[in-house]
């Protein structure tokens, strides 16, 4: 699947509900099932500190696919990560370094992704397209 | 202006009339906001106010001899009385306008505080908002002085007995909350006054929580300074008050050099201007001004009793109510609070509480409320904050209630 692909998987996934309420339980679930980092990686240097919550961030470069392992302290922020590392990882560098991540506008989280909301997930996305670019 | 006397029996349902935001929706849902401690919403004559002297009677003050310029400083001037008069502070020139509690912190900082030497002390409290710490540290670098803070019990109440070990005659100044912002209590700042005054201290009193729920009184609580907002007390934002007792802002230097705070300026040497005026340098918020007095006019029309008992019942219901979630817990349970109910939940980010709740139309405040030190004490990254003002309903708490049932429902 391209990145692309991925993205419009996404967006198809969530046009099914309109109610805020809806597609929060939706991120949250995935919040909840994801262990996306392990204890050994949540270090004080993976960590991006936010006014309200906290991200850690572990990268990696395999055969030239960026690999990304991240987790919060909150759930919502969690899910949200779970999106664009479901989006970003196995993806090269260029394309991590490069593409639009229009699909979190589309399905309309991108106030979490604005650096005045303060979680952290700002900075995070940034680290991720900084990591690409130094990789490629 | 201030209607001697003149007090308007309590109708919840006419003063929500009033304020024209508390009418609008929020993602789909009436707006229910509980936010009151970060910023209040404004009375339509406030708006009106703000208005109206933009449509009619914009001009500089203290500047022309032109009627525009004439009127403006009238109203400006028309302000400051009313705001005197309010805060029972014995002259007008005693209080001064600035752009906040923020600013009016930092004016004492900078201005009195140059007249700290090495050794000198400073005392804080545990649960002061970074806006009544950070000023003093600063200080403190700049002059040697020693910051001491007042440690606080698991209610979130001041220990009295370490204060009076931190008082001294090496004590400067004492600069302590009126009402923490964060847990809803009320400090015994007439103990602190009396106690440093014995020793010849200096006390600033950070009111920024206090004036729009309780009765502040500059001659019955003696403070030195008393500083607030007046986005807070109903008004505009950018600007605040700074009262002084007037035999100490004279023997302050300025603060800031310019327009408006001098005499007569030569190339040699510049002559400072007199009260209020020293400390008022440059073209201040001339609107911001003259709607804080519209205001606290506004304010003095009601009944302050009868606001406080409506809010304490609000603040006690809304407790009863959300102790009835499993492994919540109330953060700020001092005897003597006003109406600001702060919470976590076991297991429950107080940031996923706040989103969940803002998408269900409702605005509380979530994070550590700038108050870092306070969370460090009770060791939690933050709380969610209900602060609620005169305006805010029983109803409105059944909502919130039911949508933070909702909300852990699906959290947990
Ligand atoms: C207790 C307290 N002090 C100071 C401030 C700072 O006020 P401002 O940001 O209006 O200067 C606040 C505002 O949150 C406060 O609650």
């Amino acid at each position: 699947m391209t990145l692309e692909d991925k993205q419009q998987e996404i967006i198809d996934d969530f046009a099914i509900y309109d109610d805020w309420m809806d597609k929060y339980e939706y991120i949250i679930e995935l919040g909840k099932e994801l262990p996306i980092i392990s204890d050994e990686n949540k270090t004080d240097d993976k960590l991006i500190e936010g006014c309200q919550s906290r991200v850690w961030l572990n990268t990696a470069v395999e055969d030239g696919k960026m690999s990304f392992t991240a987790d919060s302290d909150a759930i919502i922020t969690k899910g949200i990560i779970g999106l664009l590392i479901r989006v970003l990882n196995g993806e090269t560098a260029k394309d991590v370094a490069t593409t639009d991540l229009r699909f979190i506008q589309e399905i309309g989280l991108h106030e979490h992704l604005s650096p005045t909301r303060s979680n952290g997930l700002a900075s995070m996305v940034k680290k991720m397209k900084l990591s690409a670019i130094a990789a490629s | 202006m201030i209607t001697d006397g003149i007090t308007i029996p309590f109708d919840v349902s006419r003063i929500r009339k009033e304020f024209p935001t508390l009418h609008r929706q929020v993602n789909g849902k009436d707006l229910v906001y509980f936010d009151n401690g970060a910023t209040s919403q404004k009375p339509q004559v406030v708006i009106d106010a703000i208005s109206e002297y933009y449509t009619d009677n914009n001009a500089n003050i203290h500047r022309g001899v032109h009627y525009l310029s004439q009127l403006a400083t009238t109203q400006y001037e028309d302000a400051r009385k009313i705001i005197q008069q309010y805060i029972n502070a014995p002259l007008s020139e005693e209080v001064l306008f600035t752009k906040g509690t923020t600013d009016s912190i930092n004016l004492v900082a900078s201005s009195l505080g140059e007249m700290f030497s090495e050794g000198d002390e400073i005392i804080i409290s545990a649960m002061e908002h970074h806006s009544n710490i950070v000023p003093w540290q600063m200080l403190c670098e700049r002059k040697g002085c020693t910051l001491k803070v007042i440690p606080i019990n698991e209610a979130g109440e001041l220990m009295m007995d370490k204060f009076d070990q931190l008082l001294s005659a090496k004590t400067k100044l004492v600069a302590i909350t009126h009402i923490s912002n964060t847990l809803g209590t009320i400090n015994p700042v007439e103990e602190i006054i009396e106690k440093t005054h014995a020793l010849g201290g200096y006390v600033l009193i950070d009111g920024a929580q206090s004036i729009q729920h309780i009765k502040v009184d500059m001659q019955a609580l003696d403070c030195d300074f008393f500083a607030f907002s007046a986005h807070k007390v109903f008004g505009p934002t950018g600007v605040g008050i700074l009262y002084g007792k007037k035999e100490i802002l004279d023997q302050m230097p300025p603060y800031q050099g310019g327009g408006d705070m001098i005499a007569k300026v030569t190339f040699e040497k510049t002559t400072y201007n007199e009260l209020p005026h020293k400390f008022e340098a440059g073209t201040p918020n001339i609107s911001g001004g003259i709607c804080l007095g519209t205001a606290i006019s506004y304010l003095s029309e009601l009944d302050l009793n009868a606001i406080h008992a409506h809010e304490t019942e609000l603040a006690n219901y809304a407790e009863e109510k959300l102790l009835q979630f499993e492994g919540l817990r109330i953060i700020g349970t001092a005897k003597n609070k006003t109406s600001v109910v702060s919470f976590i939940v076991d297991g429950i980010h107080p940031f996923d509480l706040g989103t969940l709740l803002d998408k269900q139309g409702i605005a509380v405040r979530t994070g550590h409320h700038c108050t870092q030190p306070l969370m460090d004490f009770y060791q939690i990254p933050g709380t969610v904050r209900a602060s609620f003002a005169f305006y805010n309903t029983k109803e409105e708490i059944d909502t919130f209630i039911h949508a933070v049932e909702r909300s852990l429902n699906m959290l947990k």
